[in-house]
C-alpha cells in the first residue's frame, strides 16, 4: 500500500495529497461533530441522574435525623425542628386522585366528542381551545383559582356539598367542614382542569389511530356510536389512554403554583376534602425561601426528592405504555 | 326473543347512546366553560389595572403606586439567557438523536428520559440549581453570591432543553432520505450536510420548538423562586437576586392588599396574552409545517 501511494503521489504529487489530506479533514472533523453531538445528548441523561443525585444529597441530613419516621409523621414543626412529611404527601396524592376522578371521564367525553360526534369543521376550533386550556400559565389558575374560584366555591357549592353529601352515610364525614373555599376540593378540581387538556390531547391523538375499516365495520353491523366507541376504539387503544392518564397524573402530582394558591398550606391532619391542607410542591414553594435551618432545607429538598422519584416513575410508566401503542402502529 | 323484547333492546341501546352523546356534548362544554371563565376573569380584572406606568415604575412597597418595570425586565433578561443556554444544547442533541441515533438504544434511552424530563416537576429543577449551583458558589465566595439573576436562566435553561430537543429530533426525521443522499453523493461532509442543509430545510419546525420553549418558560413561576428570589428594585447584575413577573404575581396575589392585588393581575393579562399568541402561532407554524 504505502508504496504504491509513493508511486501515485510521484506522478501527480499535489492533487493527489491535496484530494487526501482533505478528504482526512472532513473525517476528522466529522468525527468531531459527531462526538460534540453526542456528548450535548448525553448530558440530557446527565442532568437527569444529577436532578436525583443532587436532591437525594440535599436531603440526606433530613433522611438521616428521621429516618423511616419522616414518611410516617404528620407533625411538621419548623419552631421545635421536626419534620414529618405523611401531611403533604397525603394531601398530593389526594388532590392527584381527585383531579383524575374529574379529569378522565371529561377528557373521555370531550376525546369522544373530538373523534365521533363533532362535524369535522368543528373539531379543528375546539382542538384548538382545549390546547389553549393547556397553554395558559399555571400561575394564572392559582390566581384565579383563589380570587374567583375559591370565593364561588365558598359562596354556592361547599354549602351545597355540606348539606348533600355532607349528610351520607359512611362517606359525610369527608364532605363536612366550614365553607372556606380552599381546600383539598378545590385544589383538586383546578388540578382536574389543568390536566384536561393533556389527557384530552392523548385521548383523541390515540383514538385516531383505530383502523377506520375495524370502525367501519362496526358500524355495518348496527353498532351505534357509544357501542363502537366503547367496544372498538376503548378496547384498541387501552393501553395508550392509560398512558395519556397517567401523564396527567405525572402533571398532576408535581403541579405546584396552582396549588399553592388554593390549599391553604395548613400542616394539620384532616380527613374532610373541605379542608386546607398542603402538597409536596406547595410546601418546597411556600416555605423553601424561609428555611433558615439546615434541618428544615434539607427536609424540603428531601420532599423534593420524594415528589421526583415518583413523578419519574409514573411518568416512565406512562411513556411505555404509550410508545407500545406508536410500536402497534409502526407494524 | 319476543318482538316486544327486541324492541325493548334496541330501545335501550339507542337510548343509552344518545346518552353518551349528550354527555360527551357536556363534557365539552364543561372543558371550554372554564378556559372561557379564566381567560375572561384575567382579562377583566388586568385591563382594569392597564397603565403605562407599569412599564416606567418600579415594583412598589404596599399603599403606594408604582409598576413592574423591573420584573419586565428581570423576566426578559432571565428568559433570553435561558434561551441562548438552553437552546444550543438542545438543538444538538436533538440532531444527535436524529441523524446519529435513529434506532439505536442509546438514542431511544435517551429519547425516553427527555419525554420524561418534558412534564418533571419544574419546581424540583430549582430545587436542583439550588443545591448544585447556589449553595456551592455561596460556600466559594463567602456568602457574597447567593440567589442570582444567572441561577434563575440556568432553571429555565433546563426547561427549554427538553422542548428544543424534542421537536428537533421530530423535525429533523421528517426531512427527506434523498435530500441526504444528494449531498453525501455530492462528497458533502457529514456536518456540513447535518448543519447547513438538512437544519436549514427543517428550519421553520425547529424555530416553533424555540416559541415553544419560550412559551413555557414565560409563565415558569415554581424554579425562579428559590434560583432568582426576587427583588424589588432594579437591578441588571447578574450575580444579584432579580424581579421577574410571575415571581411578582405570586408574591402580590398572596399578599392582603388592593393595589398588589391590581397589578398582579395585569402582570397576569400580558402574560398570558403574551403566552398565547406564542403557542399559538407555533402551533400554526408546526401544523403548516407537518401539512406541507
Amino acid at each position: 500500500m504505502t508504496e504504491n501511494t509513493q508511486y501515485m503521489s510521484a506522478v501527480i504529487p499535489d492533487a493527489i495529497s491535496e484530494s487526501e489530506k482533505r478528504a482526512a479533514r472532513d473525517h476528522r472533523h466529522d468525527a468531531w461533530f459527531r462526538r460534540t453531538m453526542m456528548g450535548a445528548a448525553l448530558l440530557v441523561l446527565l442532568l437527569l441522574a444529577s436532578i436525583a443525585g443532587s436532591t437525594l444529597w440535599g436531603g440526606a441530613l433530613a433522611f438521616k435525623t428521621f429516618g423511616f419516621e419522616f414518611l410516617t409523621s404528620t407533625e411538621w414543626d419548623a419552631v421545635n425542628g421536626h419534620f414529618g412529611a405523611l401531611v403533604p404527601i397525603y394531601g398530593t396524592l389526594v388532590t392527584s386522585f381527585l383531579a383524575l376522578l374529574i379529569a378522565v371521564p371529561v377528557s373521555f367525553g370531550i376525546a369522544i366528542f373530538l373523534t365521533e360526534v363533532a362535524p369535522p369543521w368543528l373539531r379543528m376550533p375546539i382542538a384548538s381551545a382545549v390546547e389553549l386550556l393547556a397553554g395558559i400559565p399555571s400561575i394564572i389558575y392559582g390566581m384565579w383559582g383563589l380570587f374567583v374560584f375559591g370565593p364561588f366555591m365558598a359562596a354556592y357549592l361547599a354549602p351545597w356539598i355540606n348539606d348533600n353529601l355532607g349528610a351520607l352515610p359512611l362517606i359525610g364525614p369527608i364532605f363536612q367542614g366550614p365553607p372556606l373555599g380552599i381546600g383539598m376540593l378545590t385544589a383538586g378540581i383546578v388540578l382536574a382542569i389543568m390536566i384536561i387538556p393533556f389527557i384530552t390531547s392523548v385521548m383523541t391523538e390515540v383514538f385516531r389511530t383505530v383502523p377506520v375499516a375495524l370502525k367501519e365495520s362496526a358500524y355495518a353491523l348496527g353498532g351505534t356510536t357509544w357501542e363502537v366507541v366503547w367496544d372498538i376504539v376503548l378496547p384498541y387503544t387501552r393501553t395508550a389512554v392509560v398512558g395519556g392518564i397517567f401523564l396527567g397524573l405525572g402533571r398532576a402530582l408535581g403541579e405546584t403554583m396552582a396549588v399553592t394558591f388554593v390549599l391553604g398550606n395548613a400542616h394539620n391532619f384532616s380527613a374532610s376534602l373541605m379542608m386546607p391542607s398542603s402538597s409536596i410542591a406547595s410546601v418546597i414553594a411556600n416555605e423553601f425561601s424561609e428555611a433558615y435551618t439546615d434541618l428544615h432545607r434539607s427536609s424540603l429538598i428531601a420532599l423534593g426528592f420524594l415528589l421526583f422519584v415518583v413523578t419519574f416513575i409514573v411518568l416512565a410508566i406512562a411513556r411505555l405504555m404509550l410508545s407500545r401503542l406508536s410500536r402497534k402502529e409502526g407494524v | 326473543m319476543s318482538k316486544v323484547d327486541n324492541e325493548n333492546l334496541y330501545r335501550m341501546r339507542a337510548l343509552k347512546n344518545k346518552l353518551a352523546m349528550v354527555l360527551s356534548c357536556g363534557a365539552t362544554l364543561f372543558g371550554l366553560l372554564w378556559l372561557v371563565w379564566i381567560l375572561i376573569t384575567t382579562i377583566v380584572n388586568g385591563f382594569q389595572a392597564l397603565n403605562l406606568r407599569l412599564f416606567t415604575d418600579m415594583t412598589p412597597p404596599p399603599g403606594s403606586e408604582g409598576g413592574l418595570a423591573n420584573a419586565f425586565y428581570g423576566s426578559i433578561l432571565m428568559s433570553g439567557i435561558g434561551l441562548l443556554i438552553g437552546t444550543p444544547i438542545g438543538l444538538m442533541a436533538g440532531i444527535w438523536l436524529a441523524e446519529f441515533a435513529r434506532h439505536t438504544k442509546l438514542g431511544n434511552a435517551v429519547r425516553f428520559i427527555n419525554d420524561i424530563l418534558l412534564s418533571a416537576p419544574s419546581i424540583v429543577l430549582g430545587l436542583f440549581v439550588y443545591t448544585a449551583v447556589i449553595l456551592p458558589v455561596s460556600a466559594m465566595t463567602n456568602h457574597q453570591v447567593g440567589f442570582s439573576a444567572f441561577a434563575g436562566a440556568l432553571a429555565l435553561a433546563l426547561l427549554v432543553i427538553p422542548v428544543v430537543v424534542r421537536t428537533t429530533d421530530e423535525m429533523l426525521q421528517l426531512q427527506p432520505a434523498t435530500m441526504r443522499e444528494a449531498a453525501l453523493a455530492l462528497g458533502v461532509p457529514q456536518w456540513k450536510l447535518t448543519l447547513q442543509i438538512v437544519l436549514r430545510a427543517a428550519r421553520a419546525g425547529v424555530v416553533t420548538g424555540i416559541l415553544l420553549a419560550l412559551a413555557r418558560i414565560t409563565g415558569e413561576t415554581a424554579p425562579l423562586l428559590f434560583t432568582a428570589f426576587g427583588n424589588q428594585f432594579w437591578s441588571g447584575n447578574l450575580l444579584k437576586p432579580i424581579a421577574s413577573i410571575p415571581v411578582v404575581i405570586f408574591q402580590y396575589a398572596m399578599s392582603p392588599f388592593d393595589d398588589w392585588h391590581s397589578l398582579a393581575w395585569a402582570g397576569a393579562l400580558i402574560m398570558t396574552l403574551f403566552v398565547l399568541v406564542l403557542s399559538l402561532s407555533s402551533r400554526l407554524l408546526l401544523l403548516r409545517n407537518r401539512a406541507s
